[in-house]
């Protein structure tokens, strides 16, 4: 017998030749042994067989308390108890697995089969290495809400420390960005404050305040213990009877007959379900293939290492004492755990894996997850780490990974059902900060139809097929992941795989100088280039914009754009609109139910309708034309074309009455409206455009020129016209005739940035994923008709209630009052979640929780204002009334310009009604 | 005193080791790669007697360009130098290693004028387990040479070596220059500090064309054995295991 004292690397060679070996841990420590965790560790090795006492900081004591042994280098050979059936079985036991679980369970679910290829409770995926911290500040309404709900869940599991946590700046353009911060902090009510380098030298007095500028502090932030909080959340859900857990059990196959999921096939058994949730990280993809589906996310590696012993840590005698500390300018954070300092990096060049190359449990060094740290990537960020941490300088880096997390092509999580399998669910590429917020998500959205927190950037629907293609996943996470801490625009634009959508009319736009934004994938001109001789005519209506983020991503061509429709007439390519054609005997019943608003009219008619969610909140808003008795054809937005065409195809009905057709690709839209739009197309087609013979609100065939249209008498930017559609091949030829009957009228083409911003503020319309989400109802929005119609329709029921309760808040039209910021630069704020305030500065909230915050801004060009919208509670839904918004942690004086959705710019809708 | 380190890049492999589809090599796309835990202790050994003694620590290696990665490791850790005998040809058997080694220390010696004090390998190289090398090259440079070494004592023209054995320890006395096989255990190697790391991304690496020679040995495959069974025996959990781990310690003579 021989009695050793070792650790690091020496342990973990001893762990490789030991025939047996016993670990001896704390269950809420990562089950497998890195050298992060053994800096103090004590073996006892006797002949072959190893015991070693697995401690963090040397505190052992912690370890007699409460231990278990597990071998974890090695599956299970046992006899396998896995049923042979469940109602539910979801693959994988990281935080989001252990998540769904557990909030099915709470939500009544039974028979849930959890399985994992890896041992518990670390099955050795992207939660076993997490950093494990949370900042729960985002710009985003969706992530803010999920995480901040995630941080909640985590407390009320008692596995979560409040740490604090602060963001440096290096460079001015930071400290802007700092200012945008603290503005997303008031809007979601997380106490924050902007520290000077002396006061962040003293909030952690190992940083060196001489390389920074500022800093913004948060004592919301929180540390985690994922690992601990998944086997809670599985406890619970076994102490509800409803589920069993099966680690060691890999899935080889997922079984779908007719688009819809049947089994799930592992190494021992199979499982037949009703329903299964793919929750496996950086596998999932390789789960989704097996079933016919995809789940768009690829590995990459973010690099951390662990740098110690540092005594002023090793002095707190804590997991986390000091706040985390962001360094935002080097992209790079330093968290304290225990004696050491965790260096992570979201700087070094994008690395990449595939699912299907991630080495096994037994072929890992560490763990599947945990790759070598590749050096040469980090040495930059060392230096950087060095400067303004120099006490690091000679601790000692004990451990380095190249950990794997998942990336999405746009930087958002994969929730929802797969489009291509019913009952096959997605939770994937989610982070350890937002895990138990969506797995909450998940689990609401398989019971009750739509979870609670809106979910439309998340929605795994939004992709269209093309987004889903390898190429273009690498690209576009290429793109992003150096943008993890870095300085993201509202408005930016992807630079890689453009023009993967281009419409026919793409050399005529482009020989007009558009300047494309991408709208669903499309190229949409958001203005063009060729119209700056505008600036010249309108230079006394168009206020310029002189601070550079405000003007970024903008053109005061625009304005110009704006005013030259509103006076002349405008050509719009809207191409990136999404069609689809619904016909077939059951085509009438079925669209009845999908839609709030009367579809049963005369062939000819055209229909707005909100879509509503069974809980009476906004799925999506859209026009439906009555193509004939059995047959609509439903134009919706590009940007929510994937999630509006997976609506509809999921509830068609089973007997095969109503067919569903995809017709984006085949059509193409040119909108014209101003008032001199029907001399102008009166010119091109012999059709009768009157306004007899074509009332507002219908469509016609059309023949203009040689070219066979179809003409829709209405207006997003609210002055007569149409929206005229005809075969993607017609487009261009269409185009040059209206373009050349225009030339008289002085037509303009008009961009995006006039359709979908200044045209539509000055109406009032709303957007989907701006105003219209599925929080709101539309009495709220301003958008319930006097009468509701007899038939039955998705969220009928919840839309009643609304109806009867009223409105907890009204969406309304407020008008900035002075742009003049302290410094005395005007400001333009850019519909960011900027919170709107009462006169003392105090955040607004509804009765139902929610806060009042700007959902779109844009000018106003033909009403000399600046337009906001966003959503007051009722009582304070009152016009003149006088309140403030903050923008870039500056208060601006507001005022509510009009309660609902009547029209500030012609509230009649004169214009488009003559 | 003048000591040169010698090292072998290999593989850091898993539990289980994966072959490439020819049988030639490791699976190592998705490994790290360390040098043997001996030739780390024989590299910390090096740095402690300079840290003692005053003198310079060289680390020199052969193998594929990567292999600078070694040297930069242990540059990191307190060597003063590196030398890369940099070669494509994965097929380097214990003879034509030892020859092109024995044949860069040989030059470097003449250009300084003078031997290393002491060169020190590894007991064994990680991988292939020959435990020829430094024996060869110590043949070849003809110098005194002892495997197994676990204290090194170095002294006026002379090294004193320990080197344990069942029954107690061996102690040698050679005459320097002398060439010392390490054995893991004669130290714990310490880790890189952030600023030796940043040095050693500094550090020039000196690269020397290996002497090429072959003793007709070459490899023809690896093979993967036939795994042991292990089985998961999990003896409980919280305090209900108690019982069972002290029957463990008692079986195995610790209590």
């Amino acid at each position: 017998m021989e009695t050793l004292h070792l650790a690091g690397k020496a342990l973990e060679r001893k762990f490789h030749d030991a025939e047996q070996f016993y670990i001896v841990e704390q269950p809420t420590v990562s089950g497998a042994l890195t050298e992060d965790d053994t800096p103090h560790l004590s073996a006892v090795l006797s002949a072959s067989i190893l015991i070693a006492f697995y401690t963090r900081d040397g505190m052992l004591y912690r370890i007699v308390r409460t231990f278990r042994i597990v071998e974890p280098r090695v599956g299970s050979e046992k006899m396998s108890d896995l049923p042979t059936s469940a109602q539910v079985v979801v693959i994988g036991a990281g935080i989001v697995g252990n998540s769904v679980v557990k909030h099915l369970a709470e939500l009544g679910w039974r028979d849930i089969v959890q399985i994992d290829k890896g041992p518990l409770p670390n099955p050795g995926g992207s939660t076993g290495h997490a950093s494990n911290f949370i900042f729960p500040v985002d710009h985003n309404k969706e992530m803010a809400h999920l995480t901040l709900d995630s941080q909640q869940q985590y407390e009320e599991m008692d596995v979560s420390t409040f740490s604090g946590g602060l963001e440096v700046a290096r460079t001015e353009e930071r400290l802007h960005e700092l200012d945008r911060r603290m503005t997303s902090a008031k809007c979601w009510g997380i106490e924050s404050w902007q520290v000077s380098p002396a006061e962040a030298a003293e909030l952690v007095p190992f940083l060196d305040e001489s390389v920074i500028l500022g800093g913004w502090y948060t004592p919301g932030v929180s540390v985690v213990d994922s690992l601990r909080a998944g086997t809670l959340m599985r406890e619970y859900a076994i102490g509800k009877g409803a589920l069993s857990v099966h680690p060691l059990t890999e899935v080889l196959d997922i079984e779908a007959d007719r688009g819809r999921i049947r089994a799930v096939v592992t190494d021992k058994g199979r499982i037949a379900c009703e329903y299964a949730v793919i929750a496996c990280g950086v596998w999932s993809p390789r789960l989704a293939r097996m079933a016919g589906a995809s789940i768009p996310l690829t590995p990459a590696v973010h690099q951390m290492i662990d740098v110690g012993p540092l005594e002023i840590l090793a002095a707190t005698n804590n997991e986390i004492g000091y706040p985390i500390v962001r360094d935002m300018d080097t992209f790079c954070y330093e968290r304290q755990t225990g004696g050491s300092m965790e260096v992570g990096s979201y700087a070094h060049r994008p690395i990449f894996h595939h699912p299907d190359t991630i080495p096994s449990i037994e072929a890992a060094r560490l763990s599947p997850t945990e790759l070598p740290l590749t050096m040469d990537d980090f040495d930059p960020q060392l230096e950087q780490a060095l400067e303004l941490m120099p006490f690091l300088g000679d601790a000692e880096i004990k451990y380095g990974i190249n950990g794997l997390l998942s990336l999405t092509p746009d930087a958002m999580p994969l929730v929802g059902e797969t489009p291509e399998v019913e009952n096959l669910w997605s939770c994937a590429a989610i982070w350890i900060k937002e895990g138990p917020g969506t797995g909450r998500a998940l689990a609401e959205w398989m019971t009750q139809g739509y979870p609670e927190i809106d979910p439309h950037a998340s929605d795994i629907a939004r992709f269209y097929p093309y987004m889903k293609t390898e190429r273009h996943i690498l690209s576009r996470c290429a793109e992003h992941f150096n943008k993890t801490y870095g300085i993201v625009h509202p408005r930016e634009q992807w630079e890689t795989r453009r023009n993967s959508r281009v419409s026919s009319l793409h050399p005529i736009t482009s020989a007009l100088g558009a300047v494309y934004f991408e709208a669903g994938g499309w190229e949409r001109p958001h203005w063009y280039e060729s119209n700056a001789p505008l600036l010249e005519e309108y230079r006394d209506r168009i206020p310029e914009r002189p601070h550079e983020w405000d003007s970024r991503w903008w053109s005061p061509i625009q304005n110009a754009e704006h005013l030259a429709l509103r006076d002349r007439a405008g050509m719009v390519d809207l191409t990136a609109f999404a069609i689809f054609d619904i016909e077939g005997p059951g085509a009438l019943d079925y669209m009845q139910h999908m839609t709030v608003n009367q579809v049963d009219r005369p062939a000819g008619s055209g229909i707005y309708t909100p879509l509503l969610t069974e809980q009476g909140g906004f799925r999506s808003d859209l026009t439906v034309l009555r193509m004939g008795d059995a047959r609509f054809r439903v134009v919706t937005g590009g940007f929510d074309g994937g999630r509006d065409a997976y609506w509809f195809r999921n509830r068609l009905p089973e007997d095969g009455s109503v067919v569903f057709t995809d017709m984006t690709s085949a059509l193409s839209t040119i909108g014209v409206w101003g008032p001199d739009a029907r001399q102008l197309v009166e010119k091109v087609t012999a059709d009768d455009i009157s306004h007899e013979g074509f009332p507002y609100g219908t469509w016609k065939h059309a023949v203009i020129d040689s070219i066979p249209v179809i003409m829709f008498r209405i207006s997003y930017v609210g002055e007569l016209g149409w929206e005229i559609y005809t075969n993607m091949e017609h487009a261009p030829m269409l185009w040059e005739s209206l373009w050349e009957a225009g030339r008289e009228f002085g037509a303009a083409a008009v961009g995006a940035g006039v359709y979908g911003t200044t045209g539509r503020l000055e109406k009032g319309y709303r957007l989907m994923g701006a105003e219209l989400e599925s929080e709101y109802n539309p009495v709220e929005a301003g958008l319930a008709r006097p009468l509701v119609k007899k038939a039955d329709f998705i969220g009928k029921q919840a839309y009643l209630a609304a109806r009867d309760a009223g409105p907890a808040a009204v969406c309304c039209t407020l008008t900035m009052e002075s742009h003049v910021s302290g410094s005395g630069t005007p400001r333009f704020p850019m519909g960011g979640n900027e919170p709107i305030l009462t006169p003392d500065g105090e955040r607004i909230v509804d009765a139902a929780g929610r806060v009042s915050r700007v959902t779109s801004a844009g000018a106003g060009p033909s009403l000399d204002a600046y337009l906001l919208l966003g959503y007051l509670p009722a009582d304070l839904a009152e016009e003149g009334l006088r309140l403030q918004i903050m923008y870039q942690n500056e208060l601006f004086p507001v005022e509510v310009a009009r309660v609902g959705s009547r029209p500030l710019f012609d509230p009649d809708d004169s214009r488009m009604k003559c | 005193m003048r000591i040169l380190a010698c090292v072998k890049r290999v593989p850091a492999p898993g539990a289980k080791i994966i072959l490439t589809p020819d049988g030639q090599d490791i699976d190592a796309a998705l490994l790290g790669f360390t040098v043997s835990p001996h030739e780390e202790c024989a590299v910390e050994e090096a740095v402690r007697i300079v840290e003692r003694e005053g003198g310079s620590v060289t680390v020199m290696t052969l193998g594929p360009p990567e292999a600078e990665e070694q040297l930069r490791s242990a540059v990191a850790v307190g060597a003063d130098s590196g030398v890369l005998l940099s070669t494509d040809d994965p097929d380097w058997d214990p003879v034509s290693t030892a020859k092109a080694l024995a044949a860069a220390v040989a030059e470097m010696e003449a250009g300084a004028g003078r031997p290393f004090d002491l060169i020190l390998f590894g007991n064994e190289s990680a991988d292939s387990c020959g435990y020829q090398v430094g024996i060869r090259t110590a043949r070849m440079l003809d110098r005194p040479i002892v495997n197994g070494i676990k204290g090194i004592d170095a002294g006026e023209g002379s090294v004193t070596l320990r080197r344990e054995t069942p029954s107690g320890s061996e102690v040698y006395r050679l005459p320097l220059p002398a060439v010392v096989g390490v054995k893991e255990g004669i130290n714990l190697p310490r880790y890189p500090t952030l600023k030796g790391r940043m040095a050693a991304r500094r550090a020039s690496i000196e690269r020397m064309e290996p002497a090429a020679g072959s003793s007709g040995q070459s490899k023809v495959m690896l093979a993967t054995p036939p795994a042991a069974g292990s089985t998961v025996d999990i003896l409980g959990e919280g305090a209900e295991a108690a019982p069972a781990v002290v029957d463990v310690m008692e079986g195995l003579g610790l209590l």
